[in-house]
Order: C-alpha cells, then sequence, then structure tokens
C-alpha cells in the first residue's frame, strides 16, 4: 500500500531523513552533557585515629576497573566506597580491628566476573594509624576457570553466555587420545587411524540429527545437549553409582531414549500438531539447547567429567597404537550403525521410515502412521547421540557440560557433507571429517583443527550442495 | 535485600554498552530476517570481526576513523565471502554456514598461531586499543553522577562510550525506519515474502539478499566495537551464545519492527540483571553459589526463546501477519 507513494514525495523524505541524520552527526560531535554532581574523590591518610583500607579492583592485562561498589563492615559499621578510574576504593576506618570486604559483582563491568569469586567478602585486620590493601583480580566470564592464571575455586563455573570458552574444552585445544602416539608408531598412519575411529565415533552421533532432518526437515541444534546427556549419565552412572562400564552405557542410552521421547512428546509434536514452521522449530531447539547448556553447568560444573578414571592399555597393531577402551568404543558404534543400517533397509519399519522422509503427505495416504515414524525416529534419534556421546567421552577420555555443543558443528558438518537426509552419507561424511580434523594437525596448529573441519564444510557447500551422497536435486 | 541497589544495577546494565552492543548487533540481525527472511547464526562472527578489525588496526597505529572503516571493512567481506556461495542455496543451508563461519572466526582468533596479532586466548586488552577512541571525548577525564549511576566520563564503560553507543542505535534505527518503507525494503520483505514472486518481478533477489547480508553485518560489526571498548577483544566471549542472545532479542522486541531489537536489548539485559540479583539476594548462597544463580539466569534465557517462539513468535512490538517466520 505505501507502494503508491509519489516519487516526489519519497524524495522529500528521504531528504528529509537526510537531513535528521546531518543533525544527528552534529548532536553527536558536540554534545554537550549537563555535569552531573562529581563524586567524591576521597582520599585517605592513617594518623593514630584514622586507620586506611585500599580496595583496588583490576583486570589484569585489561586495566582497572571503575564504577566498582566495595562494601566495608566492622565495628565501626558498615562502610561503602566505589572504585574510582584507578580501580581503587579508599576507606577511612575510626575503629580497629577486623573489616569484611566485599565487592559487589553485580557493579563488574558487564561482561566480568570476580576471579575467585569464593574469596569475596575477605576478612582483613585493621590497626589505627596503619594502611591495609586488598586487591580483587577480575577476569572475563567465562575465564576464571580457564587460561588467565590459577583457578583457586573448585566449583568455578563459566556462564554459558560467554561460552564455550576460557574453560577450553579438553577437545578443542588438546589431543584426541589417539592422535598422540608412542614410540615405535608411524605418525601419519597413527593420524589416519585416530581419524577413522573419530569418524565413525561421530557418525553415530550424528545419524541421529540426520535421520530427525530427514523425516521433519528440522535442524536440531539441541542435538550436541542429547550427546552431552549420554556422557554425563554414563559418569553418573559409573562414578556415583558405582555400575559397571557396560551398565553405564545401557542406561545411558535408554535415559537418551526417554529423553528424545519426552522431548518429541512434550514439544514437537504439538508444534508440528500446531503447523509450526521448521524454522520456528529451530529456534525452539536453540533455546533448549541454551538451556540444556547451561543446566549442564549447574548440576556438573566446569571440570570434566572422566566416565572411567585410569588409563586404558594401548595395544600395539603394525605401525600403530590403539587404546582398548577405543577399539572397545569403535566396535560397539560399528555394530550400531550396522544395525541402523540393516533396519533402514531391510525392515518394514525401516522402509516406512525412508517413505516418511521422501514425502510424508505420500506416505500417510499408503497408511503408513507418520507421527508414530516420527515419534520412533526422535527416540532412536536421541538413543544414538547418547551412546555416541558415552562412546566419545570413553575416547576422549572425559566429558564436559559443553562437550556435546563443541561437537555440534562437527556433526552438522558431517551431515551436510554426507547429503542432508541420506543416513550412509552422514557416516561418509563424518568419516571424511574425522580424517580432516585429524590430518589438519600435519600443516596447522592443533587448535585449528575442528576450524579445517568447518573450513571443509563450506568448500564442499560451494562445489557440491547436496552433499557427497544427497541426491541432486534443486536446492534453490 | 536491597531493592535500591538491584534496581540501579539493572538501569545500570540496561543502558550499558552491553545492552547497546546487542542492540546494534539486533538491529542488524533484524535486517537479515525480519526485512529478508534471511537466518544467520552468525551474527557473533561479525562482532567479532568488527572488534578485531578495529583493536588490530589501532594498534597498528589507525586514527579513529580508519579503525572504524577497517571494522565495516571487515563485515562487508566477510558477508561477501558468506553470502556469494551460499544465499542461492536454501535457508537452512546459509544458517549451518554462517553458524561454521562464526565459530572458524573464533577458533583462528583464539589460535596460538595469531598471538601476535590477536593475542590467541588471551586476547587484546583493552588498555591497547581504547585510547583513540577515549581522546575523542569532549569531556574532561572526570567521576560524573546522573541519577543513581556514576562513571568515569572516559575510561572504559563510560558516559562517554554511552553516548557514542545510544547515538549509533538511534542512527542505525533511523536507517532502517527510512530503509523499511523504502522500495528498496519493500523488495527485501517481497523476498521475506515469497521469493519467486520478487524473482518473477525481475528483480535480482541474489543480489537483493547480498546487500542485505552485508548492510545488518555492517551493524553487527559496529555492535562489536562498542562491546570490545567497554572490556576487551576476546574471541571466546564473542561466541555462539551471543547469536543466541541476539536472536532472543530479537525475537523478544519482536522481528520486522524498528524499534524491536531496542526494546529487546533493555528488555533482556534488565530482566537477566534483575533474575541474578533477586536470586543472589533471596537464596542464600549455601543453596545456590553465585557461579549457579548465573546459570539459572541463562537457563531461563534459553527457557524464554522456547516460550517466545512458541506462544508469541511475534514479539512484544511485532504484528502476527507481518512475520509468518518461515524462511525457505
Amino acid at each position: 500500500m505505501r507502494a503508491e507513494a509519489s516519487p516526489d514525495r519519497t524524495v522529500a523524505v528521504r531528504r528529509g531523513g537526510a537531513a535528521l541524520l546531518l543533525l544527528l552527526l552534529l548532536a553527536l560531535t558536540t554534545t554537550v552533557v549537563a555535569p552531573a554532581a562529581r563524586a567524591a574523590a576521597a582520599t585517605c591518610t592513617p594518623d593514630e585515629a584514622t586507620a586506611c583500607l585500599h580496595v583496588t579492583v583490576t583486570q589484569p592485562g585489561t586495566g582497572p576497573v571503575a564504577g566498582a561498589r566495595v562494601t566495608v563492615e566492622g565495628p565501626g559499621g558498615e562502610t561503602e566506597a566505589t572504585t574510582d578510574a584507578s580501580g581503587r576504593a579508599s576507606v577511612a576506618l575510626d575503629a580497629p580491628g577486623d573489616h569484611t570486604v566485599t565487592v559487589d559483582e553485580s557493579t563488574l563491568p558487564a561482561g566480568t566476573v570476580l576471579r575467585d569469586p569464593a574469596a569475596n567478602a575477605v576478612t582483613i585486620p585493621v590497626a589505627l594509624g596503619r594502611a591495609a590493601g586488598r586487591i580483587f583480580p577480575v577476569v572475563a566470564a567465562g575465564a576464571e576457570g580457564g587460561d588467565s592464571g590459577p583457578a583457586p575455586s573448585p566449583t568455578d563455573g563459566t556462564s554459558p553466555g560467554d561460552d564455550s570458552t576460557g574453560t577450553a574444552p579438553a577437545d578443542e585445544t588438546g589431543e584426541g587420545t589417539e592422535s598422540s602416539a608412542g614410540p615405535g608408531t608411524n605418525r601419519v598412519a597413527q593420524l589416519v587411524l585416530a581419524g577413522l575411529v573419530f569418524g565413525v565415533l561421530l557418525a553415530l552421533a550424528s545419524l541421529g540429527a540426520n535421520l530427525i532432518y530427514g523425516t521433519t526437515g528440522l535442524s536440531n541444534f539441541a542435538h550436541g545437549e542429547l550427546v552431552t546427556l549420554g556422557g554425563m549419565t554414563a559418569f553418573m552412572a559409573v562414578q556415583w553409582w558405582d555400575l559397571p562400564l557396560w551398565l553405564g552405557i545401557v542406561v545411558a542410552t535408554l535415559v537418551g531414549a526417554a529423553v528424545g521421547w519426552l522431548l518429541n512428546r512434550l514439544v514437537f509434536a504439538p508444534l508440528r500438531r500446531r503447523g509450526v514452521g521448521i524454522t520456528q522449530q529451530m529456534i525452539v531447539t536453540i533455546g533448549l539447547a541454551l538451556a540444556g547448556l547451561s543446566l549442564f553447568l549447574f548440576f556438573f560444573g566446569a571440570q570434566p567429567a572422566p566416565v572411567v578414571s585410569g588409563i586404558s592399555q594401548r595395544i600395539q597393531l603394525g605401525p600403530v597404537q590403539i587404546s582398548g577402551q577405543s577399539l572397545l568404543s569403535v566396535a560397539v558404534a560399528l555394530v550400531v550403525l550396522g544395525a541402523v543400517a540393516l533396519t533402514l533397509s531391510r525392515t518394514r519399519l525401516g522402509r516406512a521410515t525412508r517413505a516418511v522422509s521422501d514425502n510424508p503427505a505420500l506416505a500417510a495416504a499408503t497408511g503408513i502412521k507418520v507421527e508414530t515414524i516420527i515419534g520412533g525416529v526422535w527416540v532412536v534419534s536421541a538413543a544414538l547421540a547418547s551412546l555416541g556421546g558415552v562412546l566419545l567421552a570413553l575416547y576422549l577420555n572425559s566429558t564436559r557440560f559443553n562437550f556435546g555443543s563443541t561437537l555440534l558443528l562437527l556433526m552438522f558438518a558431517a551431515i551436510t557433507l554426507g547429503g542432508l537426509g541420506s543416513p550412509l552419507g552422514a557416516v561418509v561424511g563424518a568419516v571424511v571429517i574425522g580424517l580432516v580434523v585429524e590430518l589438519s594437525t600435519l600443516v596447522l596448529p592443533s587448535d585449528m583443527r575442528y576450524a579445517s573441519a568447518l573450513v571443509i564444510l563450506i568448500l564442499v557447500l560451494l562445489i557440491r550442495p547436496q552433499g557427497i551422497l544427497g541426491r541432486a536435486e534443486r536446492i534453490g | 535485600m536491597d531493592f535500591g541497589q538491584l534496581f540501579t544495577n539493572v538501569l545500570n546494565e540496561m543502558t550499558g554498552p552491553t545492552a547497546i552492543a546487542y542492540a546494534l548487533a539486533a538491529i542488524g540481525l533484524n535486517i537479515h530476517f525480519g526485512l529478508t527472511g534471511l537466518i544467520n547464526m552468525g551474527q557473533a562472527g561479525f562482532m567479532l570481526l568488527g572488534a578485531y578489525g578495529f583493536a588490530v588496526s589501532t594498534i597498528a597505529g589507525a586514527p579513529l576513523w580508519l579503525a572504524f572503516l577497517v571494522a565495516v571493512g571487515a563485515a562487508v567481506l566477510f558477508a561477501l565471502l558468506l553470502g556469494i556461495p551460499t544465499l542461492k542455496l536454501r535457508g537452512d543451508y546459509l544458517a549451518i554456514v554462517t553458524i561454521a563461519a562464526a565459530e572458524i572466526v573464533r577458533m583462528v582468533g583464539r589460535s596460538t598461531a595469531l598471538t601476535e596479532l590477536t593475542g590467541g586466548a588471551e586476547g587484546l586488552t583493552g588498555n591497547s586499543f581504547k585510547s583513540t577512541f577515549q581522546d575523542a571525548s569532549p569531556f574532561p577525564d572526570d567521576r560524573w553522577a546522573l541519577g543513581p549511576i556514576t562513571l568515569a566520563t572516559n575510561a572504559s564503560n563510560s558516559w562517554w562510550l554511552r553516548i557514542v553507543g545510544w547515538v549509533l542505535v538511534a542512527l542505525a534505527c533511523l536507517l532502517v525506519w527510512r530503509l523499511v518503507r523504502s522500495p528498496w525494503g519493500r523488495v527485501l520483505r517481497g523476498i521475506r515474502e515469497d521469493e519467486d514472486a520478487v524473482r518473477a518481478l525481475g528483480k535480482n533477489v541474489y543480489s537483493y539478499k547480498l546487500q542485505a547480508l552485508v548492510l545488518g553485518g555492517v551493524f553487527g560489526a559496529l555492535g562489536g566495537v562498542v562491546f570490545v571498548l567497554a572490556s576487551s577483544v576476546q574471541a571466546d566471549s564473542l561466541g555462539r551464545p551471543v547469536t543466541f542472545n541476539t536472536w532472543t532479542i530479537l525475537l523478544l522486541g519482536g522481528a520486522a519492527t524498528v524499534l524491536g531489537p531496542v526494546l529487546g536489548s533493555l528488555l533482556f539485559w534488565a530482566a537477566l540483571v534483575f533474575v541474578r540479583g533477586f536470586l543472589r539476594g533471596a537464596v542464600p548462597t549455601e543453596v545456590l553459589s553465585v557461579q549457579q544463580v548465573e546459570q539459572i539466569g541463562w537457563v531461563l534465557v534459553g527457557l524464554t526463546l522456547v516460550l517466545l517462539i512458541v506462544f508469541r513468535p511475534q514479539g512484544i512490538l511485532g504484528d502476527k501477519k507481518e512475520l509468518a517466520i518461515n524462511a525457505r
């Protein structure tokens, strides 16, 4: 309806807009703000009746933190001060004795937290005629457990708002277990083996996401959290409840299946029934992923959670070595992948699933219960993700709250590479990704190895957007 | 519990650099998604590139205006690089490629191989690149109080940064407001509703999408610059969750509206700070540690996103008829 606006009017309005823009720009350069009341910058010198307490809040590497509110509580009552531009707050005290100093963390600059929250509210003895001091280091949120110096508090967590990060997940900076070879191995052969192992495990974890995509068209961003769920459940089963490992794996798979059923039953089935679009459903999965990540952090903290403690024995196979644990993981993964492939290709259920992913309307018309199939796919998908999570945790030695979310993009890369919606393609894609990730360490620093897999993903989309095994169809 | 202090904190955060940065990023995302229907899952990548562009060029000795240009230029390049291969493909491909590309930027930025340039995982300290911006301030170095908020005039999280930031937000809103009503904006909305129809009218859909991607990315980069001017450049502080938060903000305020992203950002940060402050005051630390309170905040953000999209996909200011959210 606005299309009828006459050209003259549009031009006039545009000129008006330009003038307004210019005015605002002028305002920007010459803005004068009414100078508000100045904060008294009280300095303190100790004498017989006065003690001084200097509290400094500083971010190592960035500089002093101004505007942090400091509360000093002692025999003489409670005093509040705010740090100045040099990060310092000086409080004059007239009573000797122990004083409790607290930095109000909500007044720290956005995105920063105290490096050692456990040492907040610290007690400092003060004597008249003397000055006492205390420094509170501040770090960017998400860094407090990680690389920025000692992490004193055992429970320190990171906010997933600044995510995956400072607390570098073992698998983002470190080496996979199989890629670091001992003596008597050939480096390239060892890396190829590591890539194949990682690829097979990744295939198992990502297969579920591909099945969901095939049957419903949904890219499930919460799939990574299902992987973490598996690893964490196995961790709890083995470490907390003292179950044997095989039972832990079964429990994790069952819990995954149950969560998949619940997700479909409570969230996605109602959404589909209401005809909510795929994009909306995708954003729902993003919300679930964010909530899930924070929940894991809430319950398990940021520290690594090893499913099995102790180091598994390495077995020499020709020019390569592999740990018994990895061998077991790969064997389980291969058996399960084979079972899924057989089910999909040989059974009625598998044929029905493929029919739904081919054309839901037509499948429904031939008497297939589309909703039941999709429900089953959700259960299988989540169970596979959980199982993959346990096996990957065994392979990488431990799991962690953001374990799955760091792998999520690799899983997406695998299924996109293989061809969205083609289950066999996901396996091929995952193996390619596994090999790229491991072999890239020959030429690139190892902390860029995940990035190299994502570069491959983008390159393949450029050349062959339907993926390696996907059907060539118009997708533009 | 000290409610006065709590509300001061809320007010401080609402008007602070983080809220400004997210508002700018959400305005950019609104051009992508609200106007054009592009699913950009890598807005944090644009922010991070803007931040690196600004900081690295300043450290290399560039004056303020050039540093801003470099930040903008980095975002333009990134948008072209992403858009040229993927905008011809289906919408979910763009989503996966943008999220992957943003992660690549983050991983390369934090890599030890580039420590000389980007500072690796430690990042670039604020003092190494803030001086040109702070020197451009017309104010004397001081601390001013306005109402309950007392801030430095120039250093880090300062009045100067807030003023520049909000003026940028206002300019961005003004631009979007004009664009929505321009013939160009009508073509974009046409693409969002029915790409084939627009193509049938003889418009070059691909080129329009690319222009939208570039423009929105530039706002993302400006958001990134504001974000790091208050703290430091650290690759991990602009990771995937930043993109997700930006989406929440956009959908909360209302996609395809002019002021939705700004309102969303204000409410998002106010609510987050309020919930955390309230829980800290109301629940003893033996029950919930400070970190756990923080995490509860993020759980609520995730659930808010789910509930919003299910029950009010148009957000607070949006028009349900205007936005069916069904990009292809």
